[in-house]
């Protein structure tokens, strides 16, 4: 360690690794896993989610495993929760909708509405 | 990498010894069974504070705080919280005034009240590991004063900032740092006091343990400040965790090149090694501590010549606590306004306390300077348990004094706590209720100074016995009236003709019981009892009227001393008594005593 540019390159890397002790302004994705949720692919789709914020580098984004979230037959459910506060549950994701939720709405910002719960459900 | 969730175990100290480690081990071991050790992290890290909820295991990204866990809740805690994403609510904490349970820490009232600054990564970082201390900033302040700084703008830094020296003293830690710079030498030397010897004190213990590289970064700073090219830590070998962790630390130091030669590419070089005490209370004192590091037997010296001319091997030295230097490095990367915006205009800045005794949350806290002790006893600490009266509370250990309930609303700095006649001292606080005996405190005190006394010096060696064996004698009941003025006397004896620090302090015990609770005194001298019932030899036990005949204090009784029927008031047969005071514990309706203002009690009652 010779410059403080060095330093600043060795903080920035393990901070990534240690953000989610952070209490802040992050995008919190809640990942419903109880029984029903796992038997759907949850753990799938969680793990694409991992991989999808590793490969994005995203830093402000967290994943969550939550208990069931009441709607069983449209598991796996998954409730994006923005830094604003607004919660939107995307209904029956899969690997690929995990992808497309990250690049559209977590990234972008824009809400995927044809797979949000109400939607499926209709 | 697939990390989704990091689980936090505390590995301090007071969580190690009871199974944190075992719960971190049988963590991994589930984890690896179920295929998850890729997707969870575990990381032990310093003391959260809130040791008497130990073990404490906090869960990423939740922010869930689970306290008193055992072994056999690792299997719920997997099983639910990792797997399927339920809190295990039984193991979460219990909000005192809201009754309910919060997952996130944060809400207790014992953190929201805090200010960290000291412990700031206690609790948060992994100590064995330097790079989560750089991510939080570490090692910045040392790269960018070697950068940017002469050690004459360092030194000033310090002095504006306003620092006092946090082992007890106060002494404005810039100029102390001049002092040292402004000697002429090639050779000078850095000191960390780690030697922490104040009975139920242990932040330096914490932050050795929790974020030993703060303290090397600050060590370091200092070095570069008055020219120093070698550190000491002085640490107790009766903290093994945290010499182990320093080690560590050194070593990754030393590997990362912020110890050795040439740091950050400039001309600075340093190095620290540590040093092991055997535990004796008077190395805390520095001259002692000097020797003790020279080979020598741990004795104190006269000052002057002070460290900062003439100290470690002769050489200018500059000597500074664990928690003083921790405070270090924060101040260079957010600057002395942020740091004197905290806390009080004499006393900037924080101050770690490490609350015991008869209080609901034991434990470390860190509060601004100038917080009153109302709120560090009853909003942080929860108040005293089973509805008992505050008393008093003994900051300052040994050398320090009581200050009673008339003054809980002061606020809290160098300068106010002396005015009370007690001292900061490292900041131990020992909370004390109705049922304690401040004769009986003051005699705990002084056996501890007596068995520390180095034996250097008369008036400490002989002084403090004689204290001991006067406290003794009243506490027995053979006190007689003359004993208070001796007593008086001894005291500012000691106090005056002691060679250091320990002596000249350990009369304070003595002196602030016999001016606030001088009534606690006459009562066994002249009446020969003991009103808070601690002092078996004066308490009699008596069950006033209030009786309600529950038998609870019969059933109680080792030694079957007591009789009476159901709904009928008790008796105790004082000739059986050992004076244990299960009866008075056990007693639901208060109704038993050993005050000696027995008879008004009963008119009032009546």
């Amino acid at each position: 360690m010779k410059t403080l540019k060095e330093l600043k390159q060795l903080r920035d890397e393990t901070r990534k690794h240690m953000n989610m002790r952070q209490k802040g302004t992050q995008t919190r994705i809640q990942v419903g896993m109880a029984t029903c949720g796992i038997a759907a692919g949850a753990r799938e789709v969680v793990r694409r989610f991992m991989e999808e914020i590793e490969r994005k580098d995203l830093s402000d984004v967290y994943v969550v495993q939550v208990g069931c979230m009441g709607e069983c037959a449209f598991e796996p459910l998954v409730e994006i929760i923005d830094t604003d506060g607004t919660s939107t549950i995307y209904a029956e994701v899969n690997e690929a909708k995990a992808s497309e939720i990250i690049a559209e709405h977590v990234v972008r910002g824009k809400r995927i509405d044809k797979y949000t719960l109400q939607k499926v459900k209709m | 990498m697939l990390e989704r969730m990091q689980i936090l175990i505390c590995g301090g100290t007071g969580c190690l010894s009871s199974d944190s480690k075992i719960i971190r081990d049988r963590l991994q071991e589930l984890l690896r069974k179920k295929g998850l050790d890729d997707e969870v992290r575990l990381i032990m890290t310093g003391c959260f504070g809130l040791c008497e909820q130990g073990p404490i295991v906090v869960i990423h990204p939740d922010n869930v705080f689970y306290a008193n866990v055992c072994k056999s809740d690792v299997r719920d805690i997997v099983n639910e919280h990792i797997i399927k994403g339920r809190h295990v609510k039984r193991l979460m904490v219990t909000d005192p005034d809201l009754k309910k349970k919060i997952a996130d820490f944060s809400e207790l009232k014992f953190y929201a009240k805090q200010k960290r600054i000291a412990l700031r990564n206690c609790g948060n970082i992994n100590p064995l590991d330097i790079k989560e201390y750089i991510a939080n900033d570490g090692y910045f302040a040392l790269g960018g004063l070697l950068r940017d700084q002469t050690p004459e703008q360092v030194i000033d830094i310090m002095k504006t900032s306003g620092l006092r020296g946090r082992g007890g003293g106060g002494f404005p830690t810039g100029l102390k740092w001049e002092f040292a710079a402004k000697a002429e030498d090639d050779e000078k030397y850095v000191i960390c006091n780690a030697d922490e010897g104040d009975p139920g004190a242990f932040m330096d213990r914490a932050i050795l343990e929790g974020d030993p590289h703060s303290v090397l970064e600050a060590m370091a700073i200092c070095g570069y400040a008055i020219g120093a090219k070698q550190g000491y830590i002085y640490v107790r070998a009766e903290y093994p965790v945290a010499v182990e962790r320093l080690n560590i630390a050194v070593e990754q130091a030393r590997e990362y090149g912020f110890l050795g030669e040439h740091i950050f590419d400039s001309d600075f070089t340093f190095d620290i090694d540590l040093r092991l005490g055997a535990g004796a209370f008077v190395c805390g004192e520095e001259t002692a501590l000097m020797a003790s590091i020279e080979g020598e037997r741990g004795m104190p010296r006269k000052k002057p010549p002070f460290p900062a001319t003439s100290g470690l091997f002769g050489k200018p030295t500059n000597v500074n606590n664990v928690e003083t230097f921790a405070n270090v490095p924060v101040i260079f990367l957010k600057g002395t306004d942020w740091f004197r915006s905290i806390g009080t205009e004499s006393s900037p800045g924080t101050k770690v306390f490490a609350l015991g005794g008869k209080i609901n949350h034991t434990g470390l806290l860190e509060v601004p300077m100038g917080t009153t002790l109302r709120e560090i006893i009853y909003d942080i600490g929860g108040g005293i348990p089973n509805k008992k009266r505050f008393k008093a509370v003994q900051t300052g250990g040994p050398s320090g004094g009581c200050i009673t309930a008339e003054h809980l609303d002061t606020p809290i700095d160098f300068d106010n706590l002396n005015e009370l006649g007690s001292m900061m001292g490292s900041g131990g606080m020992i909370v004390m209720d109705e049922d304690n005996c401040m004769v009986d405190v003051a005699r705990f005190y002084l056996d501890f100074t007596v068995n520390e006394s180095c034996g250097k010096c008369t008036p400490c060696r002989e002084g403090t016995r004689r204290l001991l064996d006067i406290l003794n004698r009243i506490c027995e009941g053979n006190g007689i009236p003359d004993d208070l003025r001796v007593l008086g006397l001894l005291c500012k004896l000691i106090h005056d003709s002691s060679l250091c620090g320990l002596g000249q302090t350990a009369p304070n015990p003595v002196i602030s019981t016999l001016e606030h609770f001088r009534d606690e005194y006459e009562a066994h001298i002249f009446d020969k009892a003991c009103p808070a019932g601690v002092c078996t030899e004066l308490t009699t036990f008596t069950i006033t009227d209030k009786c309600i005949g529950c038998t609870k204090c019969a059933q109680n009784c080792p030694v079957d001393a007591i009789s009476g029927n159901q709904r009928e008031k008790h008796f105790i047969h004082d000739d059986m008594c050992i004076r244990c005071g299960a009866c008075k514990h056990a007693c639901p309706v208060n109704a038993i005593t050993t005050t000696i203002n027995l008879k008004k009690e009963e008119e009032n009652h009546v």
